[in-house]
C-alpha cells in the first residue's frame, strides 16, 4: 500500500496538479479579450504590469490593504492559515528526507518545532474560519457545503500528519491517510475552487491591469488598495 | 404572450416606439406586460457562452464566500447589514444561478434579477477593492444588466433612455436645433454681463472641444453659460460641436451595448470633424466614464483611448487654477467648512482623486474630507441610473443614508459635487432627511470667486 500511494499515485497526483495548473493558466489567458473585458492589455503593457504587480503585492502583505485592515481578526486567521498551508509541506523535515532519498536533493528544512507550531496554527486557524462562517450572518448566507468540503480537503493532510507524527493509534494507518490526503489536496487544487491557488494571481493581475490601464492608472500614482 | 407591445426584447430605434413608451405614464402598462414576458432561455445561454469568458467565470468559480465584500457595500450598510445585500450573495443568486441553470430561468426569476441588478447595485465597483481575489461585482452586475436588457427585463426609464440615445444621440430628446438654439440663447443672455462672451459652435481646430450632459441644455442651460464664462475668463480657444455634444450614456446604465457604441461614436465623429486638440467634459461622472473610459472599447478603438486626449472638467479646473488662467480672489475663498463628494466614476474608476484635492486647496479654507474618501468613498446612493428609476425610489432613498451620515460626520453644510448623479442624490437626500446642507457644482462657485480682469468687465 505504502509503495502504491508513494509511487504511481504520487506521480499521478503531481501530474494532475502541474498539468491542471498549466491548463488553468492557458485557459485564463486565452479567455481574456481586450474589447469584452474593456482593457487594452497589449497596447499599454507597461501600465498593465505595474498595475498587476501593485494589485498582487499589496494583497500579499498582511494588513497591506484597506480590506485587510478593516477585518483584522480574519486577516490574522487568513495569513496564518495560508502561510502554514504553503510553507509547512515544502519545508518540513520529513518531506525533505524523502526528497533526498528519492532524488538526491532537498530544500531547506525548518526545525521540527516550527513545523509543529505551523501545523497546529493551520488547524486552529481553520477552526476559527469555520466558527466565523457560522457566527457571522453575512458569511453564513453565502456559505455552501462545498466551502466546508474544500476546507476539509486543505486541512486533512495537517490533521493526519499530526496524528501520524504523534503515533496516535496505528502509525501506518495515519501515514497512509496523510499521504492520500495530500494527494487529494494536490488533485483538488486545479479541479475545484482551490484553483484560487493560481486564480488569485490571475484574477488580481487582471483587475490590477484594469485599474492600471483603464481605470485611472495612467492619470494617477495608482489605486490605493 | 411571448413579448409585449412596450416590454419586449426589441431595441427602441424609432420615434413612434419611443413615444409609445413615453405615453405609458410611470411604465404601468410596461411593467404589466413584463409579467408575461417570456424568457428566451436559448438566446440567453447562447449569449452567456459567447461572452462569459475566463475572467468572469473565474470570479464566479473561485469566490471563497468569505464575506469580506459585505461592509464595502453601502446598500448592505444602509439596510442594517441585511445579509441578502452582501455583494457576493447578490451576484451568486443572480448571474451565478443563471449560469448554473444554463439560462433555464423563468419570468419571476428574471424580474428578481432585474430588481437586484438595478436596485441593489449601482455598479460603484467598491466591492472589487475589498475582495482578496479582486472579484469586481460591479463589473459583473454591468454584464448582468446587459443580459437583462437583451431579454427585455429592464426598468422602463432606462428602456426609454437607451432609445433616446439611439434616436437623438442624447439621453433626452434634445435635437441638434434645440442644442444650437440653447447655446446661442445662453451666449446672448449673458453677453451683457460678460462682454465678448460667445459659445463658438463647430469651430475648427480649437484647443478645446467642450461636451456636456443633455440635462444641461434641457433643464439647466445656465450651466452651459457658466462653462462659457469660465472658458472666457481663462482665455481658452474652445468650441462645442453642433452634433456629438452629449457625453452621458443611459445606455450604459441600461446595458444596451449597441446604443452605447452609437452614442460614443457620435462624440468621436465630432472630434474628427472639428480637429480640436483635446476634449473637456462637463461636471458629470458617468458621462466621463462612458465616453472617455469605457467608450473607446465599445467603439473598437484598440488603444482604449479617445481619438484626442480627453479630460474631466475637474482636470481642466485644476489646470486653470494651477497655471493662473483663472485666479481666485483670496478674500472670496470658501470660508465655511466644505466637503467634496468623490464620484465613483471619475475618482475610483478614473484616478482623479488628487486633482479634486488640488482644486480644494485653491478654493477652500476649511476643506474637510468625508470618511472614507478618495477611491474608497461610498457611492452617493444614486449612481448606476438608480436616481432615475421610479420603481426603485424607496430602495434608493434607504441607500442615501450612508452618504447622509458621511456628510453629517464632516460637520459641513456645503458639499461640492462635480457630478450630476451625485448632485441629484445629495439634493434628494436633503429633501428626504432635511439635514440642512447645500450642494453645488464647481462652476457657480468658481465664477463667484474668480478675479475678473479689467478688460473683461462690462462698461459701467
Amino acid at each position: 500500500m505504502y509503495a502504491f500511494v508513494t509511487g504511481p499515485l504520487a506521480w499521478l497526483s503531481f501530474t494532475v496538479f502541474i498539468v491542471g495548473i498549466i491548463a488553468r493558466v492557458i485557459w485564463y489567458f486565452r479567455g481574456l479579450n481586450w474589447q469584452m473585458d474593456r482593457v487594452a492589455y497589449k497596447e499599454h503593457m507597461a501600465y498593465g504590469i505595474k498595475g498587476a504587480i501593485r494589485s498582487i503585492v499589496f494583497w500579499l502583505i498582511p494588513f497591506g490593504t484597506h480590506s485587510w485592515r478593516f477585518y483584522p481578526f480574519f486577516t490574522i486567521c487568513f495569513f496564518t492559515f495560508h502561510i502554514g498551508l504553503l510553507f509547512t509541506p515544502l519545508f518540513i523535515y520529513g518531506h525533505n528526507v524523502l526528497l533526498q532519498e528519492r532524488f538526491g536533493w532537498s530544500l531547506w528544512a525548518m526545525p521540527e518545532s516550527v513545523a509543529l507550531f505551523m501545523t497546529v496554527a493551520v488547524i486552529i486557524a481553520a477552526l476559527f474560519i469555520i466558527l466565523r462562517r457560522n457566527a457571522l450572518p453575512e458569511v453564513r448566507i453565502i456559505t455552501k457545503p462545498y466551502d466546508y468540503l474544500v476546507l476539509v480537503i486543505a486541512v486533512a493532510p495537517f490533521v493526519t500528519g499530526l496524528l501520524a507524527n504523534f503515533q496516535v493509534g496505528n502509525y501506518n494507518f495515519w501515514l497512509i491517510a496523510h499521504i492520500l490526503a495530500g494527494e487529494i489536496f494536490l488533485v483538488a487544487i486545479p479541479l475545484t475552487k482551490l484553483s484560487h491557488f493560481i486564480g488569485f494571481f490571475l484574477s488580481r493581475a487582471q483587475l490590477g491591469m484594469d485599474y492600471g490601464i483603464k481605470r485611472g492608472g495612467m492619470k494617477s500614482k495608482g489605486l490605493s488598495w | 404572450m411571448p413579448e409585449g407591445k412596450l416590454c419586449n426584447r426589441q431595441t427602441v430605434d424609432t420615434e413612434e416606439q419611443l413615444q409609445a413608451l413615453l405615453n405609458d405614464k410611470s411604465g404601468k402598462q410596461y411593467y404589466e406586460e413584463m409579467n408575461h414576458l417570456d424568457v428566451d432561455a436559448k438566446a440567453l445561454y447562447a449569449t452567456i457562452q459567447k461572452t462569459l469568458k475566463s475572467r468572469l467565470r473565474t470570479w464566479l468559480e473561485i469566490c471563497a464566500h468569505c464575506g469580506m465584500c459585505a461592509d464595502s457595500c453601502f446598500f448592505y450598510l444602509a439596510n442594517k447589514k441585511d445579509p441578502t445585500q452582501v455583494p457576493s450573495y447578490k451576484i451568486q443568486a443572480t448571474l451565478g444561478e443563471i449560469v448554473r441553470r444554463k439560462g433555464n430561468v423563468d419570468n419571476a426569476f428574471m424580474q428578481m434579477v432585474m430588481d437586484t441588478a438595478w436596485s441593489k447595485c449601482t455598479c460603484c465597483n467598491r466591492c472589487g477593492m475589498y475582495c482578496p481575489f479582486g472579484i469586481d461585482m460591479g463589473v459583473m452586475f454591468g454584464y448582468l444588466r446587459g443580459l437583462c436588457f437583451s431579454q427585455g427585463f429592464v426598468p422602463w426609464e432606462l428602456k426609454i433612455g437607451s432609445g433616446m440615445h439611439r434616436i437623438y444621440q442624447a439621453q433626452m430628446d434634445v435635437t441638434t436645433e434645440d442644442w444650437v438654439d440653447t447655446c446661442e440663447w445662453m451666449a446672448e443672455e449673458y453677453e451683457e454681463d460678460w462682454p465678448g462672451l460667445t459659445i463658438p459652435i463647430d469651430k475648427q481646430d480649437a484647443d478645446i472641444i467642450y461636451t456636456v450632459n443633455a440635462r444641461e441644455p434641457k433643464h439647466y442651460p445656465e450651466d452651459l453659460a457658466e462653462a462659457a464664462i469660465l472658458f472666457h475668463l481663462a482665455g481658452e480657444d474652445w468650441t462645442v460641436p453642433s452634433q456629438g455634444w452629449e457625453e452621458t450614456s443611459l445606455a450604459m446604465f441600461a446595458g444596451d451595448w449597441g446604443a452605447c457604441k452609437i452614442q460614443v461614436e457620435s462624440v468621436y465623429a465630432a472630434m474628427k470633424r472639428l480637429n480640436p486638440k483635446r476634449m473637456v467634459v462637463t461636471e458629470c461622472g458617468h458621462a466621463y466614464r462612458a465616453t472617455v473610459v469605457e467608450g473607446p472599447y465599445w467603439a473598437g478603438l484598440k488603444g482604449g483611448q479617445t481619438p484626442i486626449p480627453s479630460f474631466h472638467y475637474v482636470e481642466w479646473v485644476a489646470e486653470a487654477l494651477r497655471t493662473g488662467k483663472i485666479k481666485i480672489d483670496p478674500a472670496k475663498r470658501i470660508k465655511e467648512p466644505v466637503t467634496y463628494q468623490d464620484s465613483c466614476n471619475y475618482i475610483r474608476n478614473a484616478g482623479l482623486s488628487d486633482i479634486a484635492r488640488e482644486i480644494m486647496s485653491y478654493i477652500a479654507e476649511d476643506f474637510r474630507e468625508m470618511r472614507p474618501n478618495r477611491e474608497h468613498n461610498f457611492c452617493c446612493g444614486g449612481g448606476g441610473g438608480l436616481n432615475g428609476i421610479g420603481r426603485y425610489r424607496e430602495q434608493r432613498n434607504v441607500g442615501l443614508k450612508v452618504k447622509r451620515d458621511q456628510i453629517l460626520a464632516t460637520g459641513c453644510k456645503l458639499v461640492i459635487a462635480p457630478c450630476h448623479n451625485c448632485w441629484d442624490a445629495i439634493r434628494d437626500l436633503e429633501e428626504e432627511f432635511k439635514i440642512g446642507i447645500r450642494w453645488s457644482f464647481l462652476k457657480p462657485l468658481l465664477i463667484k470667486m474668480a478675479i475678473v480682469p479689467e478688460h473683461l468687465k462690462p462698461e459701467e
